[in-house]
């Protein structure tokens, strides 16, 4: 193992993993609001809206995240949507999660118990207040933990930013690599950020869950 | 007294899919009397009173508060949303399994309908929901989340919720049903209050004491159809349909020891 190089490529690491952690925040960010929009309106659009909407979803699961990117950045000028690096890579991400985003809303929509929607109705709440004061409080709750998780998912997905020359973490890796033969040192530096990330991101998670739950368990 | 509507059901029908849930129903009442609603699990009892404010939506015939007509403008011509909520403002309901919110305290969850409802301030919202949880004897629990609240105080903070915005009609279904036993008597207490003050109230319930004592006349329901509506003491203790006799006796003999 040969450690010296990093005192010559330490801060250009440095920088490519801020860029990584730009771009994994407004990443899950963005794709976090759209994938909101999305279950929002899967829940309350008319039917051939939602339709429009699955299909969506169906296409960027059923495709991978690389080609999606591809297909943004480099087809993208055919149609007139010519994007920086940094910009399209934020549009992919925020694309690519949208819809796994927008399953857990979904889902957590649904661990709402019917009955407190219908006493929100019963005492004639309007819709959108009942969406802003009682679906939308509960159903964040319970899609907590899978948010979280899908965030940390998304951390390690930047790295696929790197094919369109987006200078986050792995891009500098790869060049340092290249440029020094250090393969195994600039990996493992790599594997080191990303893990003190998803650490600290998971617990951040851990205690907002604690937190924002801490009258909604039932005490025996 | 408070001002109290009245309720005419004409001819209701309710289908789920090839099941009829209702058949027929006929039901008159007057403003400030309490009707019972007996008879086995699955009778329609529920879905009966739930189409009084229209959370379930009967097929055909007619519901009428007041003489207007809830949940259509005209046959098969669905009532608009907002004509719809402003009907439901003036009918209160509780339910069996309370259906608090479990993310507010006792009191923004009686003051939650005042502010979005009833577009009042903040303030005064919050005045009123201390006033109505002092009626329900709640005065020392109004700031616990509904988790720190035992069966009987969730049901009275949702009896509060109903009455704060000041309804006209009280809709109970199986308002004791989840609560152990030796919490029935608070919630039931309660509700005797309201109606010996003159609120119409429709209670779907398996506590016959209540009904006897309370009801002004008492329905017996059985697949759908409403058998008997009568005063309690011709349907609880002289019935003639053989029907209301041998649910009684199951009812006797469960409740004997």
């Amino acid at each position: 193992m040969e450690w010296s190089v990093f005192q010559q490529y330490g801060p250009s690491l440095l920088r490519g993993f801020g860029n990584t952690i730009i771009c994994w925040a407004l990443g899950t960010v963005f794709a976090m609001a759209l994938g909101l929009v999305i279950a929002l309106i899967q829940r309350y659009a008319p039917r051939w809206v939602t339709w429009f909407v699955q299909a969506y979803i169906e296409v960027i699961r059923g495709t991978p995240f690389l080609v999606q990117l591809f297909v943004l950045y480099y087809g993208g000028p055919l149609v007139g949507l010519r994007l920086d690096a940094l910009p399209a890579g934020l549009l992919g991400l925020t694309i690519y999660g949208s819809p796994y985003f927008a399953e857990i809303f979904r889902s957590g929509f649904r661990a709402v118990p019917h009955g407190q929607i219908e006493a929100a109705r019963a005492i004639g709440m309007a819709e959108t207040d009942i969406v802003r004061r009682i679906l939308l409080p509960l159903g964040l709750v319970s899609s907590l933990p899978a948010l979280v998780n899908f965030s940390i998912i998304l951390t390690k997905e930047t790295v696929i930013l790197s094919i369109i020359t987006v200078p986050e973490l792995l891009y500098q890796v790869q060049r340092m690599s290249a440029e020094t033969f250090r393969y195994v040192e600039a990996n493992l530096v790599l594997a080191l950020f990303f893990w003190g990330l998803v650490e600290t991101i998971s617990r951040v998670g851990r205690r907002l869950e604690t937190r924002i739950t801490k009258h909604l368990i039932e005490r025996t | 007294m408070v001002a109290a509507s009245s309720v005419e059901m004409r001819k209701v029908n309710k289908y789920y899919d090839k099941f009829q849930a209702l058949k027929d129903i006929d039901l008159s009442i007057l403003p400030g009397k309490v009707t019972c609603l007996i008879g086995p699990s699955g009778s329609g009892k529920s879905t009966l009173l739930r189409c009084i404010n229209f959370l379930e939506e009967y097929d055909s015939g007619e519901v009428r508060i007041d003489g207007q007509l809830i949940g259509y403008d005209a046959p098969n011509k669905k009532m608009s949303g907002r004509k719809l909520r402003e009907m439901r403002r003036s009918i209160g309901m509780v339910f069996q399994q309370f259906n608090l919110w479990p993310h507010m305290t006792a009191r923004e969850n009686v003051a939650e309908g005042l502010i979005r409802v009833r577009r009042m301030s903040k303030a005064e919202a919050q005045r009123r929901a201390a006033e109505a949880l002092v009626k329900v004897g709640l005065a020392d629990k109004m700031e616990n989340h509904p988790s720190r609240l035992s069966g009987g105080q969730q049901q009275r903070v949702a009896i509060a919720r109903a009455l704060a915005m000041e309804p006209k009609l009280m809709l109970f279904d199986e308002p004791t049903s989840a609560l152990d036993p030796e919490l029935v008597g608070e919630v039931l207490s309660v509700m005797r209050t309201l109606a010996s003050e003159g609120m119409t109230m429709v209670v779907v319930t398996h506590e016959m004491g209540f009904a006897a004592h309370v009801a002004d006349q008492v329905g017996f329901m059985e697949k759908g159809e409403l058998v008997g509506v009568d005063s309690p003491d011709r349907i609880l203790h002289r019935p003639e349909d053989a029907r209301i006799q041998s649910f009684l006796r199951t009812y006797h003999e469960r409740n004997s020891f």
